[in-house]
């Protein structure tokens, strides 16, 4: 299958400051990608060179095969830029038909698809009185016009209430499903774990990993936390029995490697009486993140 | 055609919610009932009709006006959308840039049109109920018309193209400012320092004229001065030019719309959003 988006080797300077540097990456149809990174990684400069609003030292971009920017590029990739702005005179409903119109779709959609984003009863009042969120959604709006191939969200969720979160994300589902691919960025990482088909992870404008969060998971290579639970009485006994944990209030913590889990685990169930329970933590996204965020970049 | 047509649709409903069209068209209105107050003296001596000599104040009232107006109204044109921020998504749609700027400016001289249309009206109406030769003057009125919004549509571009220089609505503000003070006022006053300090020479015959013709608000002065019967009853420079053909001066009208244009696209497509 051809590929929605691919770039290779894409370097992008600021009068001298390095933005990005040999950045490859690909998005096939219908796959979900995060982009994650700390501020200032290079994600918006990412996206913004995929829309062809700005240009790239070297490297190649191509999107839905053709150059960013180029009329069939634009007829085929949808924006949410990172803070979305409209002007504040217009209404919702205005503002969508205006879109519709610039992109030769039939202008009487635009209230569904107000109506998809939860706007319906604000679509005649004027974006000036919108709040934040509600201006966020008017940009999700946007980005649904006319099936787009290509969907480059940055920070979609950004301003949106856990439900839209939600909401937003099973509207994601379906254009994915549809065959749309979708790149997304995010700081919200418990959200993205579950709603992408993969993760990229960007830092100082390098791009440091990629894959699904299985794969990443297996690289981290970091330790699993357990949490082993005494009987009632046999606490200190517990405690004797795995003086590699440490005691807390409720029972005993312990961390091994992630080669170690099964021969762990096999030890503790062999202590027979004196555990009541075991909880296995895997390592936390957030942990995952930072230890690849950090290997480079800050 | 399609692109075009919506954004001058939704920009045209802007003007109107920013109270733009209000604002000129009252501007105009009030111009024109000033002037025709001031003008309403008996005019038989001229031999001209009411409505032309109205036409010939008309003319010098929109020289300053319509600039005025139209660089109002477009200065905020490319920089107000960098400043909002609505720039970047604007340009991944499928709509070039040109596109954009023909969009606003269709919408903007439909505004123009309605306030000049206004003025003009209330102008006329005045001269008929005074004088009955007055309909005599009505092909003056309409020339002074469209050649009102070939000016308007010149300053309209040149605003765009200040606007995309600056980035800035406040840079921008201050640029076009500076354009009417130097293209309306100061270029006349200098022109006719030199003409006074060369006393009749070369400068006076041979490059004074083109001078004229290369400044549009002097260009759209002389053609409908020249047209109008009631030369006589205008004032300064356009009595130093009468040797101008009025053809020339149509020509100039009729270029500087496409050369504002062209150097309002060229303008804007070196904004990076
Ligand atoms: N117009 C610009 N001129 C100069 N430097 C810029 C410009 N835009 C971005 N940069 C720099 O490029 C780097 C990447 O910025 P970018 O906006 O892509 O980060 P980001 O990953 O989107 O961050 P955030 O999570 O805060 O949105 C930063 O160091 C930033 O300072
Ligand atoms: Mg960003």
């Amino acid at each position: 299958m051809t590929q929605s988006l691919i770039l290779s080797t894409l370097t992008k300077t600021y009068q001298g400051v390095p933005a990005l540097r040999d950045v490859s990456l690909s998005v096939a149809p219908g796959e979900r990608v995060a982009l994650l990174g700390h501020n200032g990684a290079g994600k918006s400069t990412m996206m913004k060179i995929i829309l062809g609003l700005i240009g790239h030292d070297s490297g190649t971009v191509e999107v839905l095969g053709g150059a960013p920017g180029s009329a069939g590029a634009r007829e085929g990739t949808a924006y949410l830029p990172e803070n979305v702005a409209f002007h504040p005179a217009l209404t919702g409903l205005e503002q969508m038909r205006h879109y519709l119109r610039l992109r030769g779709e039939p202008v009487g959609t635009a209230m569904d698809l107000l109506a998809r984003v939860g706007l319906a009863d604000a679509a005649r009042r004027r974006i000036g009185t919108y709040s934040k969120g509600m201006r966020q959604r008017v940009g999700l709006a946007q980005a649904l016009i006319g099936r787009p191939r290509l969907l480059v969200l940055d920070e979609p969720t950004s301003g949106l209430d856990p439900v839209s979160r939600r909401d937003f994300y099973e509207l994601l589902d379906g254009l994915a499903a549809e065959g749309a691919s979708i790149l997304l960025s995010s700081h919200a990482l418990t959200e993205v774990e579950a709603r992408t088909d993969r993760l990229v992870i960007l830092s100082g404008g390098v791009v440091v990993t990629q894959g699904a969060l299985t794969d990443l998971r297996r690289q981290a290579d970091l330790p699993v936390m357990l949490h082993v639970t005494p009987r009632d009485g046999a606490r200190d006994d517990l405690a004797a029995a795995l003086p590699q944990g440490r005691m807390n209030g409720t029972g005993v913590h312990l961390h091994c490697a992630q080669d170690d889990k099964l021969a762990t685990l096999r030890r503790i169930t062999g202590l027979g009486d004196m555990v009541s329970d075991i909880d296995v933590i895997p390592p936390s996204l957030e942990a995952i993140y930072s230890h690849f965020s950090r290997r480079d970049g800050q | 055609m399609r692109r075009i047509l919506a954004t001058a649709a939704t920009e045209f409903r802007i003007s109107l919610r920013n109270r733009w069209v209000t604002v000129a068209v009252a501007m105009m209105a009030v111009f024109a009932l000033v002037l025709s107050a001031a003008g309403s003296a008996p005019t038989g001596a001229l031999g001209a009709d009411r409505l032309s000599v109205t036409v010939a104040s008309l003319t010098s009232l929109a020289v300053y006006l319509v600039p005025l107006v139209a660089l109002l109204m477009s200065f905020d044109g490319v920089a107000g959308e960098v400043e909002r921020g609505t720039l970047p998504l604007l340009l991944t749609y499928p709509v070039t840039r040109p596109e954009i700027l023909i969009g606003k400016l269709l919408a903007h001289v439909a505004v123009l049109t309605l306030a000049v249309g206004a003025g003009y009206a209330i102008a006329a109406v005045a001269a008929v109920t005074v004088d009955a030769r007055a309909a005599q003057g009505l092909p003056a009125l309409w020339r002074l018309m469209w050649s009102s919004l070939l000016l308007g549509a010149v300053f309209l571009c040149l605003g765009y193209a200040l606007s995309a220089l600056s980035r800035r609505p406040a840079g921008a503000a201050g640029l076009a400012i500076g354009l009417w003070l130097g293209m309306i006022v100061l270029y006349d006053l200098g022109l006719l320092a030199a003409v006074v300090a060369d006393g009749g020479g070369w400068f006076t015959t041979d490059l004074f004229p083109w001078l004229l013709l290369a400044n549009p608000a002097d260009a759209f002065r002389l053609f409908n001065l020249a047209a109008s019967e009631a030369t006589a009853a205008a004032a300064g420079i356009a009595g130093a030019a009468n040797a101008i053909p009025a053809h020339h001066a149509l020509i100039s009208i009729l270029l500087w719309p496409l050369l504002a244009l062209a150097a309002a696209v060229v303008a804007f497509r070196k904004v990076t959003p």
